[in-house]
């Protein structure tokens, strides 16, 4: 096995051709100095070798991986392929050579750096995933559904089975701005395409009204005394506060009605100010 | 729907109901249905949190804050003079609908102060989940609190709409509930908990007979006890959750720092800061029930009723045993890792499954998230100890404070100070307590 310092692999960024780059390395029995997709534009003094995305040769890699490593392995690597992580590629191609060697038990070599680096990229998607399960704030025009997300990981394609559970019937859109992704979705069914650019429309009166009861029952559900504006910023980075309809402050949302007498007397000092 | 008239609602309905700290939307799962809006995961879904740092996960809201019950702590009892407001049944299932299409929401947690009656409050209750369950088909997760004294069947037909059902215990002893809340008792409380009880095996039964068999409360349920309005000991509390997760099988039981919103003649004073340390020591001790397999007994006992408040109860515990220490991290089982300080739930299972891949040694449990400033002191691998290691009661001391605590030790503002009850233990008390020498 020969490494390859001075020869750069340019995949067209797709996980079948990520999987055609496997196929290259080990059929040529090199390791590139690096992986880049077309997206990546790089001057380079380096050899740039084109790897054609051939749907034969990336079925054959996905299948030794399942058959000699294992569908958890298989998992991983696609979850991997979809983080944020800087050279996934040659990270993964790091640890599908580890993977090919030790068969299964891979998964459970933790400590190895590796498939360690692999795991954690795997975790920081899983758990921005998460957060945006809850985080996403539809805008309604007309019965149909948009929403705009700026995640540092590519993760559409892990929470849209999460909205098609949610609105089995409905059509809406996410918009990922930070990957230009959007995700389509109606009774069902759903893509994801690239775009260029995504404007949501102008929000209806209707929509305004919900922001605002919305954003009043955020401030209104808050505690006062227990205020613990560190613990609200580690559980909400304030990365996602930017689509957050409750962390926007328009001037239609200041309070109408005072909150009942007992909560803001004796408690709280004369002045309000806190 | 009026819009004025709703959003004044709504911050009336919703101020009153924020006291009740059960913020969970987990234990159900349920896709989404053709024809229907929502689905439930079983680990739940935080929507937001609020400026307190707490999860938003429902719609959180009274149906009603008129009540004809006097609870002495109630912001909603009879006697304080307050805004009032009502929810028609459709106004709060069309704005939960609309807040759920947004995504802001993953249900709705719908309490209620007593209007008329039990009964009628409990079936105004059920109008709205009705609407929300049969008309919208509605698929997302709801919490509702059942009304003590109401009608055995009516709290059976909540409970089949409902995802988890809750009665808050709110004060931890029969004397306290005499005291503070004359019009409710132990048993109008105990026997809603023990009919859903009950009710929740008795549909799990008929389900293994009928696929079809509605669901009662699939969620469980869980309950409330206010901390500090009242005298009772960490221990007292600690063991009446341990009982209620026993006898009545309770999900969740959540603890709340007492807030002093009114004032009354049998409760602490309004200046009171509520003791929120307290409250934090008792969901640790809650976790350590739950999910690392201890005894309420191992953690206090009537010559230790109250935990301590510069360690945390796991740590308090290991000191007390160092002579269950150190164990090896290549062959102790699982259950004996969740006992290391600085070792959870995720790294004790991360050892297990990377140590049949190869032997531990301190670097490789660095990367497996161990918090090796706690656990160097209690942990061989392959039988040989941290190199360098200093073993003295001061040195694990310094491992185990978190920073806050060691500031305090080291002389500290006043402010800090007033986290803590006694303020005046010294440095040579903390570690005579910590040590097991007093």
């Amino acid at each position: 096995m020969s490494d390859g310092p001075d020869l750069i692999y340019r995949y067209d960024g797709s996980f079948k051709g990520l999987m055609c780059c496997v196929f290259e390395s080990f059929y040529q029995r090199e390791t590139p100095l690096r992986v880049i997709s077309h997206a990546e534009t790089q001057e380079s003094l380096f050899e740039i070798r084109e790897v054609v995305t051939d749907n034969t040769k990336a079925s054959r890699v996905m299948r030794a991986v399942v058959e000699k490593i294992s569908g958890e392995a298989m998992n991983l690597v696609y979850s991997a392929y979809l983080s944020d992580l800087k050279d996934k590629e040659l990270h993964i191609l790091r640890f599908l050579r580890l993977g090919f060697k030790y068969g299964a038990s891979v998964m459970r070599m933790l400590t190895d750096d590796t498939v360690r680096i692999l795991n954690k990229a795997v975790t920081h998607l899983s758990n921005e995933a998460a957060l945006l399960r809850g985080f996403v704030r539809f805008s309604d025009f007309g019965g149909g559904l948009v929403a705009t997300i700026e995640p540092k990981n590519n993760v559409l394609p892990v929470i849209k089975h999460h909205f098609l559970s949610r609105y089995p019937d409905g059509c809406f859109i996410i918009y990922d701005k930070t990957h230009k992704l959007v995700l389509l979705a109606q009774q069902g069914r759903s893509r994801i395409i690239q775009v260029d650019d995504f404007v949501p429309p102008q929000a209806g009166n209707d929509e305004l009204r919900y922001r605002t009861m919305w954003k009043r029952f955020y401030d209104t559900i808050a505690v006062e005394g227990r205020e613990n504006p560190k613990c609200r910023m580690t559980h909400m980075p304030k990365r996602y506060w930017a689509h957050l309809t409750e962390m926007q402050t328009p001037p239609d949302t200041r309070p109408i009605t005072d909150a009942p007498a007992r909560l803001t007397s004796n408690n709280t000092p004369a002045s309000g100010l806190r | 729907m009026v819009y004025i008239d709703v959003i004044e609602k709504l911050t009336i309905l919703t101020a009153a109901a924020k006291y009740d700290v059960a913020c969970t939307s987990s234990g159900a799962e349920r896709r989404g249905q053709k024809g229907g809006i929502g689905n439930a995961s079983a680990a739940g879904i935080c929507h937001s949190f609020a400026a307190d740092g707490r999860c938003i996960t429902l719609l959180k809201v009274l149906m009603s804050n008129s009540c004809v019950f006097d609870c002495s702590y109630c912001v909603n009892r009879r006697s304080n003079d307050t805004k009032r407001a009502t929810f028609e049944p459709r106004e709060l299932a069309d704005l939960t609908i609309q807040f759920y299409r947004r995504n802001y929401i993953e249900g709705l947690f719908l309490s209620s102060g007593v209007i008329r009656n039990p009964d009628y409050t409990c079936e105004q209750m059920i109008k709205i989940l009705e609407i929300l369950r049969y008309e919208y088909r509605f698929g997302g997760y709801i919490h509702a609190k059942a009304i003590p004294g109401a009608d055995e069947l009516l709290i059976r037909r909540m409970g089949l709409l409902a995802d988890r059902m809750s009665v808050n215990i709110e004060l931890p002893s029969q004397k306290s509930l005499q005291l503070l809340a004359p019009d409710k008792n132990k048993d109008n409380i105990l026997k809603p908990m023990g009919l859903i009880r009950q009710s929740i095996t008795e549909s799990r039964t008929e389900l293994v007979r009928y696929k079809s068999a509605p669901q009662f409360a699939p969620a469980g349920q869980s309950t409330q006890i206010i901390i500090g309005a009242t005298p009772e000991t960490d221990y007292q509390i600690l063991n009446l959750a341990a009982a209620l997760y026993k006898k009545y099988e309770l999900k969740r039981v959540f603890y709340s720092a007492y807030m002093p919103v009114v004032e009354g003649k049998n409760l602490p004073s309004l200046t009171t800061k509520p003791p929120l340390l307290r409250e934090h020591r008792l969901y640790q001790a809650d976790w350590l029930l739950r999910f690392y397999k201890f005894d309420a007994s191992e953690l206090l006992d009537e010559k230790n009723p109250n935990f301590n408040p510069f360690v945390d109860p796991k740590c308090s515990w290991a000191l007390a045993h160092l002579d269950s220490f150190p164990v090896d991290v290549n062959t102790a089982p699982y259950e004996t890792l969740l006992r290391v300080p600085g070792i959870g739930v995720k790294s004790a299972q991360r050892i297990i499954k990377a140590r049949r891949a190869g032997p531990l040694n301190f670097d490789g449990l660095k990367k497996l998230g161990v918090v090796m400033k706690r656990a160097q002191y209690f942990i061989l691998c392959s039988g040989r100890g941290m190199e360098g290691l200093k073993i003295s009661h001061d040195s694990i001391l310094r491992g185990l404070l978190s920073d806050r605590s060691m500031q305090l030790m080291e002389g500290s503002s006043g402010e800090q100070l007033s986290l803590f009850d006694d303020t005046t233990v010294t440095r040579g008390d903390i570690i005579k307590c910590l040590t097991g020498q007093i």
